[in-house]
């Protein structure tokens, strides 16, 4: 079922400016500049509405011309994300699935043997071939790797090393380091909860009180921190959220609270989302924030409250996506005045697919063509990939299986 | 271009195939395999410097002329973690003077305060040196440019609850919340000192909000509180609170029409809610009675 969306009224828009209650201070200072950009693309939208009635329009192909090109080649400005290879691979390859792009085989093998080069031998993924393995690199290689979805993908990835690397990261307490000697958050439990249940080698030794870890993030706010004791933030409330998910643990924590702080998350005249309370908007928290709202709505239906409809305003969200973050030339950034990226492109179009499906409905502002597919929100990879990677990994059965029959 | 600080100049910086003391040394050029894919155009200078650090990790090299180049290559990638994991190796295999170390690491933070490694790398010689006396002075120095940066947050939590070190922190807070209220970072740290307990119970709260309601306060801020009070009143069974379902109706009904209209939705959730709370309730009761 598809339903058409409509812009927000132009004068509400207006009249929702923040208010400083006259005791203005640094936060509330760049917030007002950042509402009077936002403004100015609403209004310069609505001019603009009466010339072009299709406004607005999501730039597809130019979102897919700038994907493409950034598989083969990117600029020396990227070196700050050379231990982060594996992810950049993701950033690309999610989007141009969302849109449903198809690359060819010969492409894709390309990336399942260079994302070969980057597994070590000690199991997990590293940030770029000869690094060493590291929880957030072994996620996002392992999220390319399904989205590719052919066999040689599939199998590239060791799982019983795999699991090897897990325990070797895990700690007593059931939180998980980034990498050996490495610093010990929320991204950690996460990142191995997502790779063991989606390569099928998820065992509740392994996650033995992770689950009470994570609920010790969650803070007075509602949200969830990085670790115990710190402030509430977009990105590691979806990591929470999505590790207790997984953990079929979601009824320990406080959702009536964390419903509360994600729906304040939302801002009133920008429609995006902040990660943090007094912060500015940023159009990947679109997904961090927004992607926290389907898996809220399956842990409140198991209390008998499944929502009727989304529980954040979906129309304002895909009017911030729309009218203020794309770059005209191919891809999606922050907000107005930032220049565009993979990762922002990543996780806006992350954010639009959220927003355009409710349950089984779909609603989308601006044209039909605007639409894009859905997306799993525990991996963020589309549905129709995750069931058909789970299948494939369920049928191997656990890497000690195929360990005893390889002994035998 | 091999250091960290700016203001020191000292000179033409030489390529590591061109020097000396690495001539032993046969560079490891990066394997991407033959068709690389998400390919950087490195700078020479990237490249050179980090075909000499894959052949010292290689080699598992412990020496000056490796700890040296892992300064150069953690500052041309501050986050490569490999790089710095591999200099504290270096750093317990030389048994370096680590207090250098603190001094080096710290310039490095206040140019890089938004990254996980160089925060980490602190943190791991607070916790070999057992000594954190200079940590709460870092933290300020991050915190004065940057009033909400996560990582000093984060650090500053861990040197006071590890090392004991809560004296002066509440005024240190109101420092920060005076040059901006908005600060929700400080506030966070501001829960660290104290306990939590029901809002609709303190009373020192509800005279605070009533007061400011009954003066034609209608920020949304505030209304969502009451909103909380009423919820929380009906979830325990409220007894003769102001906080009633009916209270609640109302002020989510003026919230989504009139003061938040963008979580009109969760207001009408909001209302539903608490109403199934109140239904509940009242069974609870009559099953009770009949018993
Ligand atoms: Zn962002």
């Amino acid at each position: 079922m598809e339903k058409k969306l409509y812009l927000r009224n132009i004068l509400d828009i207006r009249k929702s400016k923040n208010r400083t209650e006259s005791y203005p201070t640094k936060s509330s200072e760049e917030q007002s500049d950042v509402e009077d950009s936002v403004l100015k693309k609403y209004e310069d939208l609505h001019i603009k509405l009466k010339i072009n009635p299709n406004l607005p329009e999501l730039l597809k192909e130019q979102h897919k011309k700038y994907l493409l090109s950034t598989i083969v080649y990117l600029s020396h400005a990227y070196e700050c994300l050379d231990a982060s290879r594996p992810w950049l691979c993701y950033w690309i390859l999610h989007p141009l699935s969302l849109m449903g792009v198809r690359l060819d085989d010969t492409r894709k093998s390309h990336i399942v043997k260079f994302l070969g080069k980057c597994q070590s031998p000690s199991g997990g993924f590293g940030g770029g071939p000869g690094q060493f393995p590291h929880l957030a690199a072994t996620y996002s290689a392992v999220n390319a790797l399904v989205i590719l979805g052919t066999e040689e993908a599939y199998n590239i990835i060791d799982r019983k090393k795999l699991q090897e690397f897990l325990l070797s990261v895990r700690q007593p307490d059931g939180s998980f380091a980034m990498h050996i000697g490495g610093e010990i958050d929320i991204r950690g439990a996460y990142c191995a909860l997502a790779v063991a249940s989606l390569t099928g080698i998820l065992t509740m030794d392994l996650f033995k009180d992770t689950a009470e870890w994570i609920v010790s993030c969650q803070t007075y706010e509602g949200g969830f921190s990085g670790c115990p004791g710190m402030e509430a933030h977009g990105g590691y409330a979806f990591c929470g959220l999505s590790a207790l998910v997984i953990l079929q643990k979601g009824h320990l924590c406080d959702k009536q609270a964390l419903l509360r702080w994600l729906v304040h998350r939302q801002m009133r005249l920008e429609g995006g989302f902040q990660g943090r309370t007094n912060k500015l908007v940023d159009g990947c928290y679109s997904f961090w924030q927004g992607g926290a709202f389907p898996l809220l709505y399956s842990l409140l239906a198991k209390d008998g409250n499944t929502p009727q409809d989304h529980l954040f305003d979906e129309r304002a969200l895909q009017e911030y996506l729309l009218i203020c973050c794309q770059s005209p030339t191919g891809g999606l950034l922050d907000k107005p005045g930032k220049i565009r990226d993979v990762f922002h492109t990543c996780y806006t179009l992350s954010g639009l697919s959220v927003a355009q499906h409710f349950l089984e409905e779909i609603r989308i502002l601006g044209p039909s063509k605007n639409g894009i597919a859905c997306t799993h929100p525990l991996y963020n990879i589309r549905p129709d990939i995750v069931r058909k990677a789970l299948l494939y990994y369920n049928n191997l059965g656990t890497p000690k299986q195929e360990n005893q029959t390889g002994n035998m | 271009m091999s250091d960290y600080s700016s203001d020191e100049n000292e000179g033409e910086f030489v390529l590591y195939r061109n020097r000396p003391e690495w001539r032993d040394v046969t560079p490891v050029k990066q394997d991407d395999g033959e068709e690389p894919v998400v390919a950087i155009d490195y700078t020479e200078a990237y490249e050179d410097c980090y075909d000499y650090f894959r052949a010292v990790l290689k080699t598992k090299e412990v020496s000056e002329r490796a700890l040296e180049l892992t300064q150069t290559a953690s500052y041309l990638n501050p986050a490569n973690y490999t790089v710095w994991q591999y200099r504290r190796e270096i750093l317990k295999g030389l048994n370096k003077d680590l207090n250098e170390e603190l001094d080096f690491i710290q310039k490095v933070i206040l140019k890089q305060s938004k990254n996980y490694q160089v925060w980490h790398h602190r943190r791991v010689l607070v916790e070999w040196l057992q000594d954190a006396s200079k940590e709460k002075y870092l933290t300020e120095a991050v915190l004065a440019k940057d009033a909400k940066n996560y990582h000093a947050w984060q650090h500053r939590q861990w040197v006071i609850k590890t090392f004991n070190l809560y004296d002066g922190e509440l005024e240190y807070i109101d420092t920060l919340l005076s040059d901006d209220v908005r600060n929700n970072s400080a506030w966070n740290q501001r829960l660290l000192l104290h306990d939590k307990g029901g809002l609709s119970k303190n009373k020192h709260v509800t005279k605070f909000c009533e007061e400011l309601y009954k003066s034609g306060n209608h920020s949304p801020f505030l209304l969502a509180v009451l909103v909380d009070m009423c919820y929380e009143q009906v979830n325990e069974g409220g007894g003769d609170s102001v906080y009633t379902l009916e209270r609640a109706k109302e002020l989510c009904s003026d919230l989504m029409t009139k003061y938040d209209t963008v979580r009109a939705k969760y207001w009408q959730y909001m209302i539903d809610t608490i109403e199934k709370k109140a239904r509940e309730g009242t069974e609870d009761e009559a099953g009770s009675s009949t018993n």
